[in-house]
């Protein structure tokens, strides 16, 4: 068992987890599911750097500048980019959920309880 | 030369009569008539124009190239063939106008009838002038859509609408076919030229791809020419105002099958499978056809059934393949424009005149319309073949082709049989077309009282009658030199073959043929007034072997089920579940992932021996992954799941952290925060709990898939991790002190190496605040679902909040000046100082912060970007790209070197715009659960 | 032109203006329309600029913070990118001229607050997504051109935009999800994010991590598909389309067809036939569910209740069509493809505002294909609708027609002939029918009382952004040669793909006229505290 093991595991089961919630019925559970996807997204995004321990890239003249001696900048980069932008994403499709349930007095990710009014007016 | 360009000319002079008259008012009759007129006329004039040339064998010829590429040339060619369609189509489109000017009621919308008539009569010339196929299968497509406008003129009659919806159906497909066989004979010659094309039929005719081409050239024809099995959608056509009928169904549509025919003659035929194709097709339809128009009441109907039949005596004539056979074809095609062009417009005539077109009701008209009836007589007797008019001599050839043999059993046999069967229904037609409506007793309670039509109306009639009659009595003189062009046109004559020997004569002696049309007038008049007596045809409500009107009732089956076919397939894979999208989205990405794995040979790298595991991080992740479990079963509690989800994004900062990503810890914490608090917000105004979900099955089902993603997912990083790659990273490793000016690599990386993926970042977050105040800006919630949790607020939290709000703005201020090169950045900052104010937002309310928080922070967003992209732009006056950062260091007690790169002003923009998001964000649901306790 | 800055302009224009008009709309809410119409012309004339230069065939390179690629972004300009920003100019000239037209409910842009700063940014992440070299800032444009539709989607609110805007949002939030996951493990294998190292490197992978890359590029292919709409990924987009206010579905013409380019552009640069190991990795995928795609959208044209839900099956058709004879691979076929993807997204924009315009003269009845009253524009938007009809089915005689000949005649040569011809041909009598049918019922089948209640007239400025819609079709088609040949050479340079990665990897920063770097002088690495 080595930490790379580990950390897929894990970031296999966030994923997973994040995937069941997704398909979930109620608008609520789907941006869950939706968080805990891009959570395990930005940790595999950061993986993809490898794994540095205590070595944060932020430059020390005493040190040569390689993969050895620093963890990957390039990815953390990335991971922050991602972050910002799902944080965005999460904060608009929240508010796009708090009024479609005040519209359609439905949580539901279709706008109607399945089977009650409303049903018809999603079915184009 | 001038003769060249008078082609482009004709061509293309009705397209812009039409436009005229259609862009001119519905009333102005007068101004709609005489322009269609006059366009007619000039067409006609232009025809004739070109005649000198073309009877010498001069092929005239124009173009210009519209679209290499495909071989498309706008270009346009007249030989004997083309002049004489082109004669047909200006000529008696002239006398058509004429006609319809009279024919159409004062309140009916004059310009839009004659506009489409116009656009037809330039499709119809392009047709028969165009020398490129593909230019030919547009204007083909032309006369499909016109002949659908004119059809459904009269749109507020549901045959109308339909007759045309079937019309343009049937044609259009045979279009989409002929463009097909046009394409593979393209592909064989290698080029759509005309010429290139009818002289190359030898190489057609040995290529492999020759039984598609001609079959899909054919369909179009056929389609087009209503023959069998296609032929049911002419009847429909009917109605359309007569005018219609008598130019489109009778001279001129039609016939575009019949001329495609005979074009492509030289190029197609001469085969077996032509003959087979064409000829018993030809010879079908020309039996049904016949046979169907004895039992029509319809004056129209049997007119129609009867244009069926004789197009297909013409493609019989074809089919039979023979030069001579040719030569009787484009006579015919000639002969029966005249006299079925004039019987239409006598049939609407009567129909005008005595408000009915059903002979059951007409009769003994010849009182009341003297001179309609005999040119009716008369152009009748032409259709069923009397001697002394034209009819009769096309006529003598078919049958002359007919026993002509070929030495195949079957054909030998049939042909003059069927010849001679077709040839009495045709007169049994024409005499119960004569005898029906003219004689037969007394009228039966006509709407009207019948008389003559205006003189003018009736001139057309005349005209082509009179021409009938002179065909017939002075074959050669007055059509001989006109069949000779096109005739030896068709055959692609000239250099390529003399004209075969015929005569044209009234008489040509006692022979088989001759005694054949005496069979077939004969019988034809006994047939009729047998069925008279016995069947009494006036009784007849369906008719006798009904089953021969072929596709029509395939074609109303189709129609029917079509619509609910396509309405329950699209149903059934759109059922508008988000659920199912979603589900299919996740599989096919999982299939996508593992496709290739199957291709290869799945064989791992040598895997180097990875990090020993340590407690730590295996305690942490036990409890991410416990969470993350937790979260999904606990997910129907919705606060209950918010926390759990706090404490996976929890594991996931302490990753970063241990794994030297402390600019990610940060911001994954702060950014988690600020989610976790806006979720809550929500949830204010959402329901507590999911209810239950039904179906075991789906939960099962997305359970599996949710397995399949995530060991997806955890292969391809564990793939990852156990694998080396040869990075760029090194180089910011190198240059990011001494270029970008920062030891904060992953912060120069985001605000100078990468700052344009910054600036994006920014305004997706930007654009995020702005759609929030867009949707919740004015929106007061109706009612609150569920009662407020009115907690106590404690008395010390404002007051440290207060305290602690200068404090975080420092700190904020700090975190952003040192970012570039220790760990901080516009953005940690500007969420620091967002959480800040969200803090007295919490402590002290709303109304407390706004009366001192005069902003709108929609200006913050829009100041940000402005600033970002200012920032960037800076560079270009030194002459630099887009976003080169240029800095100086300026050092300043505490923090020490500060970095006044021109990154910080970039950063600056990023600090400004996440504060404004982020508290746009907060405030704005935080004021709906609010307002909706308020609300209450 | 001369000015090396230009390339950037389309993105940047939109940003700034953009962020003004945030501020703008609260202080000078009168200057706001005049601006963002002033801004998208400019765009407009900028795009057609840089049109111009990419027609002599060079690829022009930009070096973004003037950092020489891989390392810094780079933005890169070929005709294909030109072409596409030439038609989102044309299509958003149009949709902005129209919507800031009309009075009280039928003026769109008043129907909410910030349409133009949404519009303005959509505008920008569409031209950084057809402009940038760098795969992960391809992600990012994807992101601002995404959420701004989101917003834009939204505009003017009600339950059915709402409910459309939640299958979207959720549906393309998993989709980027699914980017990330793939820019990044490509980045993981291959050590790059530049499209054209990125293109090196994976010819010269070893064999086991060129499987990871495969598997890479066709999650890739996935997402871009999602934005293309190509089966079984398609079922969001009639609904949402559907939904949106008329300039906005107009401008969502253009939406699907950045799904279309970046499957072009990954899968001839990266993933094309001179990827090594990961050569031809859309086939057979592509053409196939292509054809697929193509039967079932002119099956759920014929199934239509509404105008506008038969428009989305025409969207969905025509980009089925595109990614099929991008599938096919050939160059006939890929300069098949371009050319009709001109005609087609035209049409299509011209059609979602047209539906506006009729649902407008119908007072209650709206677009549904049905029977019902219709005010005095009747036979005016008749003959326009005629016109669209026959552009959008591939009739003769406008540019349509043209496009699909191109298509079938190239197609000849692949080993999907018979497939192609059949789908092509037959989907297309279906749509003739169903255009046929929609037209016949809502022009031609009368009704009483002939005229509504509530029949909205057509501005005169509605009828210039119609119009100029119509105009670009009839010129598509008039000059479908010159056209042709800008769309056949953009074939070649797509699949030829050396130019384009000599050109970016070969850009060098440019020596600035001043010192920029250290100023002040001093290290800052020894001046930290």
């Amino acid at each position: 068992m080595t930490i790379e093991l580990l950390l897929s595991a894990g970031l296999g089961v966030v994923t997973a987890a994040g995937v069941w919630l997704l398909l979930r019925a109620r608008v609520f559970d789907v941006i869950v599911g939706l968080t805990l996807l891009s959570y395990a997204v930005n940790v595999f995004i950061f993986l993809t750097g490898r794994l540095r321990i205590g070595r944060p890239p932020i430059v020390d003249d005493r040190l040569a500048p390689t993969l050895a001696n620093y963890a990957d900048p390039l990815p953390q980069a990335l991971v922050l980019t991602a972050i910002v932008i799902s944080f965005a994403m999460t904060a608009l499709i929240l508010v796009i959920a708090l009024r479609a349930n005040a519209e359609t007095g439905s949580d539901h990710v279709d706008g109607a309880e399945p089977g009650g009014a409303g049903e018809q007016g999603r079915q184009r | 030369m001038q003769a060249a360009l008078l082609l482009p000319v004709l061509a293309l002079l009705p397209f812009a009569g039409s436009l005229l008259v259609l862009t001119s008012p519905n009333a102005q009759r007068m101004r709609a008539v005489s322009l269609a007129a006059a366009v007619a006329v000039a067409a006609t004039a232009l025809v004739l124009a070109a005649a000198p040339a073309v009877f010498v064998g001069e092929v005239v010829r124009w173009r210009i190239d519209w679209m290499p590429q495909l071989g498309l040339a706008f270009g346009f060619r007249m030989d004997g063939l083309a002049w004489l369609f082109a004669l047909l189509i200006s000529g008696i489109g002239m006398l058509i106008v004429l006609y319809a000017a009279y024919y159409l009621d004062a309140d009916e919308p004059a310009a839009r009838f004659f506009g489409f008539l116009l656009l037809f009569m330039g499709a119809m010339l392009g047709i028969v002038l165009a020398d490129n196929l593909l230019l030919l299968v547009v204007f083909w497509e032309l006369t499909s859509i016109s002949s659908f406008l004119l059809i459904g003129y009269w749109s507020h009659a549901a045959d109308a609408r339909q007759g045309a919806r079937m019309a343009l159906t049937i044609t259009g497909a045979g279009g989409l076919a002929l463009l097909g066989g046009v394409l593979l004979l393209g592909e064989i010659v290698g080029s759509y030229d005309l010429e290139t094309v009818l002289a190359s039929g030898d190489l057609i005719r040995a290529h492999p791809l020759y039984p598609w081409a001609l079959a899909l050239v054919l369909a179009g024809a056929f389609t087009k020419s209503a023959q069998f099995p296609f032929h049911f959608w002419l009847p429909h056509a009917m109605a359309a105002p007569t005018p219609v009928s008598a130019y489109l169904h009778s001279a001129t549509m039609v016939k575009a099958g019949v001329f495609l025919l005979a074009r492509m003659y030289p190029a197609l035929g001469g085969t077996d499978l032509w003959f087979w194709t064409v000829a018993p097709v030809g010879l079908a339809t020309l039996l049904v056809g016949a046979y169907i128009a004895i039992f029509q009441h319809d004056l129209k109907g049997l007119l129609a059934y009867s244009t069926i039949s004789h197009l297909g005596l013409i493609t019989l004539l074809f089919g039979i393949d023979t030069r001579l056979a040719v030569v009787a074809g484009v006579f015919h095609i000639l002969n029966h424009a005249t006299f079925k062009a004039s019987l239409f417009m006598a049939a609407g005539i009567i129909d005008h005149e005595a408000g009915t077109r059903d002979m059951r009701r007409l009769g003994g008209l010849w009182k009341a319309m003297p001179i309609t009836a005999v040119l009716g007589m008369v152009a009748a007797a032409a259709m069923a073949g009397v001697p002394l008019l034209n009819g009769f001599l096309s006529k003598e050839m078919f049958f002359t082709e007919a026993v002509g043999g070929r030495g195949n059993a079957v054909m030998d046999v049939l042909l003059p049989l069927g010849a001679v069967v077709a040839g009495v229904f045709s007169v049994a037609y024409s005499a119960r077309f004569i005898h029906d409506v003219f004689f037969n007793g007394e009228p039966k309670g006509l709407p009207k009282t019948p008389h003559e039509p205006p003189r003018f109306m009736r001139l057309p009639v005349e005209v082509l009658v009179v021409l009938c009659v002179l065909v017939g009595l002075f074959p050669a003189l007055i059509v001989g030199p006109l069949l000779a062009v096109g005739a030896q046109a068709a055959l692609f004559g000239g250099p390529y073959a003399p004209l075969p020997a015929y005569k044209l004569a009234v008489w040509h002696g006692f022979n088989l043929p001759l005694a054949m049309s005496v069979v077939a007038t004969v019988g034809g008049v006994l047939l009729y007034f047998a069925l008279q007596r016995r069947v009494n045809l006036h009784e007849l409500v369906k008719l006798p072997g009904w089953i021969l009107s072929g596709g029509r009732e395939a074609f109303h089956l189709f129609t029917e089920l079509k619509l609910g076919t396509a309405r329950l397939i699209t149903g059934t894979l759109e059922n508008g579940s988000l659920q199912r999208y979603l589900f299919l989205l996740v599989a096919v990405a999982l299939l996508a992932g593992l496709a290739p794995q199957f291709g290869g040979d799945g064989a791992p790298a040598a895997t180097p021996a990875g990090t020993p595991l340590n407690f730590s991080v295996l305690a942490v992740w036990l409890i991410g992954v416990a969470a993350a479990v937790g979260t999904t079963l606990a997910h129907r509690q919705r606060l209950l799941a918010l926390l759990l989800l706090g404490a996976v994004g929890l594991v996931v900062s302490l990753t970063f952290v241990y794994f030297s990503a402390p600019d990610l810890a940060l911001t994954q914490l702060l950014v988690e925060m600020v989610t976790i608090i806006l979720m809550m917000l929500a949830l204010h105004w959402l329901p507590a709990e999911s209810p239950p979900e039904p179906g075991r099955a789906r939960q099962a089902r997305d359970l599996l898939l949710s397995l399949g993603a995530g060991a997806g997912v955890a292969a391809l990083s564990y793939a990852l991790l156990s694998s080396g790659f040869d990075s760029i990273s090194p180089y910011f490793l190198r240059t990011s002190v001494a270029e970008g000016g920062g030891a904060n690599v992953v912060n120069v990386i985001l605000v100078d190496y990468r700052g344009y993926d910054t600036m994006g970042e920014i305004t997706v977050l930007g654009i995020a605040g702005v759609v929030i105040y867009a949707l919740l800006a004015g929106f007061v919630p109706a009612a609150r679902p569920r009662p407020p949790s009115s907690e106590p607020r404690s008395r010390f939290l404002p007051l440290i909040a207060r305290l602690l709000l200068p404090l975080a703005a420092l700190v904020s201020i700090f975190l952003f000046l040192r970012g570039h090169n220790e760990p901080g950045g516009g953005f940690i900052a500007g969420l620091v100082l967002a959480l800040a104010l969200i803090l007295q937002y919490v402590a002290n309310g709303r109304q407390w912060v706004e009366q001192r928080l005069r902003t709108d922070f929609r200006v913050w967003i829009g100041a940000g970007l402005l600033i970002a992209g200012g920032a960037g732009i800076g560079s270009w006056f030194v002459g630099a790209p887009f976003l080169t950062s240029t800095y100086a260091y300026w050092s300043l007690p505490v923090l020490g070197a500060v970095p006044l790169a021109s990154a910080v002003l970039f950063d600056l923009g990023v600090y400004l715009t996440v504060v404004g998001a982020t508290m746009i964000a907060l405030v704005s649901i935080g004021r709906v659960s609010a307002a909706g306790e308020a609300g209450r | 032109m001369t000015w090396p800055h230009w390339i950037i302009v389309p993105v940047v224009l939109p940003l700034l203006c953009g962020a003004a008009l945030l501020l703008l709309e609260r202080l000078r809410p009168a200057l706001a329309a005049p601006l963002s119409v002033a801004a998208t012309a400019a765009h407009l004339l900028v795009a057609i600029g840089l049109a111009a230069q990419a027609a002599d065939g060079t690829v022009r390179a930009y070096l973004l913070g003037n950092w020489s690629a891989p390392f810094g972004i780079a933005l890169a300009l070929d005709r294909l990118s030109a072409l596409l920003l030439v038609l989102t100019g044309v299509v958003a000239l149009a949709a902005v001229t129209y919507a800031v037209a009309g009075e009280g409910r039928s003026r769109v842009d008043r129907l909410g607050p910030h349409f133009h700063a949404l519009f303005q940014f959509q505008l920008m992440g569409l031209s950084g997504a057809f402009l940038t070299a760098d795969l992960f800032n391809l992600f990012v444009f994807f992101e601002v051109l995404l959420i701004a539709s989101y917003g834009l989607l939204l505009h003017g609110a009600g339950a059915a935009r709402l409910r459309a805007a939640i299958h979207y949002v959720s549906f393309n939030l998993t989709g980027s999800a699914l980017f990330l996951i793939a820019v990044s493990a490509l980045y993981g294998i291959t050590g790059t994010l530049n499209m054209a190292d990125l293109a090196q490197r994976v010819a010269q992978l070893p064999p086991d991590s060129a499987l990871l890359a495969r598997s890479a590029g066709l999650l890739l292919l996935v997402v871009f598909c999602v934005k293309a709409a190509l089966l079984p990924l398609y079922f969001w987009l009639p609904a949402t389309y559907g939904a949106a206010t008329a300039p906005v579905a107009a401008l969502f013409a253009i939406m699907t067809k950045v799904g279309v380019y970046a499957v072009a552009r990954m899968y001839t640069l990266v993933f094309g036939a001179d990827g090594g190991p990961g050569a031809h990795l859309a086939q057979p995928w592509l053409p196939v569910l292509a054809l697929g795609t193509i039967a079932l959208a002119a099956i759920g044209a014929m199934a239509a209740r509404d105008l506008r839900g038969l428009i989305g099956y025409l969207v969905i058709g025509s980009a089925g069509t595109l990614l099929l004879a991008l599938g096919l691979g050939s160059r006939e076929t890929v300069a098949a493809a371009l050319f009709y993807l001109v005609n087609s997204t035209l049409v299509v924009a011209a059609l979602y505002l047209l539906a506006d315009r009729i649902g407008a003269q119908r007072g209650a009845h709206g677009d549904a294909l049905a029977p019902g009253p219709f005010g005095p524009e009747r036979s005016l938007l008749g003959a326009a609708y005629l016109l669209a009809a026959i552009a959008v089915c591939g009739l003769p005689p406008l540019a349509g027609f043209l496009g699909k000949a191109l298509l079938l005649a190239a197609a000849r040569d692949t080993g999907y002939a018979a497939w192609v011809w059949v789908v092509v041909l037959g989907s297309g009598l279906a749509i003739i029918i169903s255009l046929a049918r929609a037209g016949s019922r809502i022009f031609w089948k009368p009704y009483q009382p002939p005229a509504p209640t509530a029949a909205m007239a057509t501005s005169s400025v509605q009828a210039v952004a119609l119009g100029g819609l119509f105009v670009a079709l009839l010129a598509n088609t008039a000059l479908a040669g010159p056209l042709a040949r800008f769309t056949g050479a953009a074939a070649q340079q797509l699949l030829e793909r050396r130019p384009y990665i000599d050109a970016v990897l070969g850009a060098r920063p440019v020596p600035p006229a001043m010192p920029i770097r250290e100023v002040l002088g001093g290290k800052p690495g020894k001046d930290r505290p």
